[in-house]
């Protein structure tokens, strides 16, 4: 048994929380871009998009996340394909997190009144304008909340990426656990890790709710 | 008015027609919603449409600007074909198409003068001073100069529908169409919008309004049309519509309303 101090016990958790923080930026920054690529795609009603959409978010939101990182991880394998953890968890969450977030905009789009897309249709605005001039600033005010209690998720959701071998906060957590035989005091340590990520991002996001309804 | 009302009644006369259907043919599934209508509008001419709902009246309106598509017949506006699926024409004609709304439509998110000044910065690539500048002089026209900086919902509703006209006006569009833009009104506020309505009407401006306030269209319409069970049941100068009706449809829909 090696013996650690608490400060050590949390000095190496900090070190791994940066790999979460990582994972939890990409996941979010990708999902973020693909799940928008989606929605235009959607929104542009090209046809066979919509039910080719909702048969992504259909499968992505039906199995456990658990099983899309071994399969990303273990299955990709199976065809001759090398993936590293890094590259596995990065592909799975980031399709996680674009499923999730494509349908979670689209309620948000929906949400704008249809006089709106038909009063910016008949001022022969453009696809692309009443997007950004019209819905977008009025979805993005509705989108805060939900987006932001889905990207707390994801960061906690980085936690699975532990199963495939990749080393970020909960198995650091483990592996000191292993070293130290002190999993009340490690495991304790993870979860106000995990806490002091994601409540300044829910404080802030209140914030932001009540600013944009602050200034339109 | 009275003076153009000889002229337009009989549409055979010459003169370039600034909205021109044919034919036109629209079905919702297996239910047809327009069976046939034909109509031909002259530049300046102020048309009423009045029927029953569900007779097709806004729905003909919305086929004007392609907000609804339809399946058979043509539409020609200013001697262009509306095409739906060519996006470029869509929006060619829709500058020369406005359209005010029963439910105002103003975007929530920007200010009254940002309304009226989004579609000519984007569309027409209006210059920011000359953009401001005809915004400010087209409040003014419709009574709301002070209002440049309010938002949307600290207007009333007569002074959102007269800030949504102001916002079509700015794209300086050869038809106007209306539909049923004094509905959504409280009683006392429905004069306010008419008489900008009127003062277009008046400056020349060609208008389509499906409207169910009878005593202006008789007398700002120089034609009604009364849509009957997605037909033009009957058209034709206010004095007659209102003064002889000739079917038992139209007399029957003129006397529900007294």
């Amino acid at each position: 048994m090696v013996d650690f101090s608490v400060w050590q016990i949390l000095w190496n958790l900090l070190l791994a929380a940066r790999w979460t923080v990582v994972l939890s930026l990409i996941a979010f920054v990708g999902g973020s871009l693909v799940g928008l690529a989606l929605l235009t795609a959607r929104l542009r009603r090209w046809p066979g998009v919509a039910t080719a959409v909702a048969t992504y978010v259909q499968v992505f939101q039906g199995t456990p996340l658990l099983i899309q990182l071994f399969i990303a991880y273990f299955g990709l394998g199976l065809f001759g394909i090398n993936v590293s953890a890094w590259v596995a968890a990065g592909v799975a969450l980031t399709l996680y997190a674009s499923a999730y977030l494509t349908e979670i905009w689209r309620g948000c789009v929906d949400a704008i009144p249809r006089g709106q897309w038909e009063a910016a249709d008949s001022l022969a605005l453009s696809f692309g304008e009443k997007l950004r001039h019209v819905v977008a600033p009025q979805a993005l005010r509705i989108a805060v909340a939900p987006t932001v209690g889905f990207l707390v998720q994801v960061i906690k959701g980085t936690a699975l990426a532990s199963i495939i071998g990749f080393i970020e906060l909960t198995k650091t957590g483990g592996m000191i656990t292993n070293a130290t035989f002190r999993p009340f005091t490690v495991y304790a340590c993870v979860a106000l890790m995990y806490f002091a990520l994601c409540w300044p991002i829910s404080a802030w996001s209140k914030r932001l709710e009540r600013k944009m309804r602050r200034d339109r | 008015m009275k003076e153009r009302c000889a002229v337009t009644a009989d549409n055979t006369l010459s003169g370039f027609s600034i909205v021109d259907i044919r034919q036109l043919r629209k079905r919702y599934g297996t239910n047809e919603v327009l069976k046939g209508v034909d109509l031909d509008v002259k530049r300046g001419e102020v048309i009423a449409i009045i029927g029953k709902s569900g007779s097709g009246k806004s729905t003909l309106l919305r086929c004007i600007n392609g907000l609804e598509e339809f399946q058979e017949g043509t539409l020609h506006v200013d001697g262009q074909p509306l095409k739906h699926d060519d996006a470029k024409s869509m929006r060619e004609l829709r500058q020369h198409v406005g359209m005010i709304f029963q439910g105002f439509n103003l975007f929530p998110h920007l200010s009254v003068g940002r309304n009226v000044m989004l579609a000519p910065s984007l569309v027409k690539k209006a210059a920011p001073e000359t953009n401001d500048a005809t915004a400010r002089k087209l409040l003014a026209r419709v009574g709301l100069a002070e209002k440049f900086d309010a938002w949307p919902d600290q207007l009333s509703g007569g002074q959102q529908q007269r800030v949504a006209i102001a916002r079509a006006l700015a794209m300086q569009p050869s038809v106007m169409l209306c539909d049923e833009i004094t509905s959504a009104l409280d009683p006392e506020l429905v004069g306010e919008v008419l008489k900008v309505v009127e003062s277009l009407a008046e400056e020349g401006m060609t208008l389509l309004m499906v409207t169910h306030e009878m005593n202006f269209a008789r007398k700002v319409a120089d034609r009604v049309v009364f849509m009957h069970a997605g037909r033009i049941h009957e058209i034709g100068p206010p004095e007659q519509i209102f003064g002889s009706p000739q079917t038992p449809e139209l007399q029957q829909f003129l006397a529900t309303l007294h």
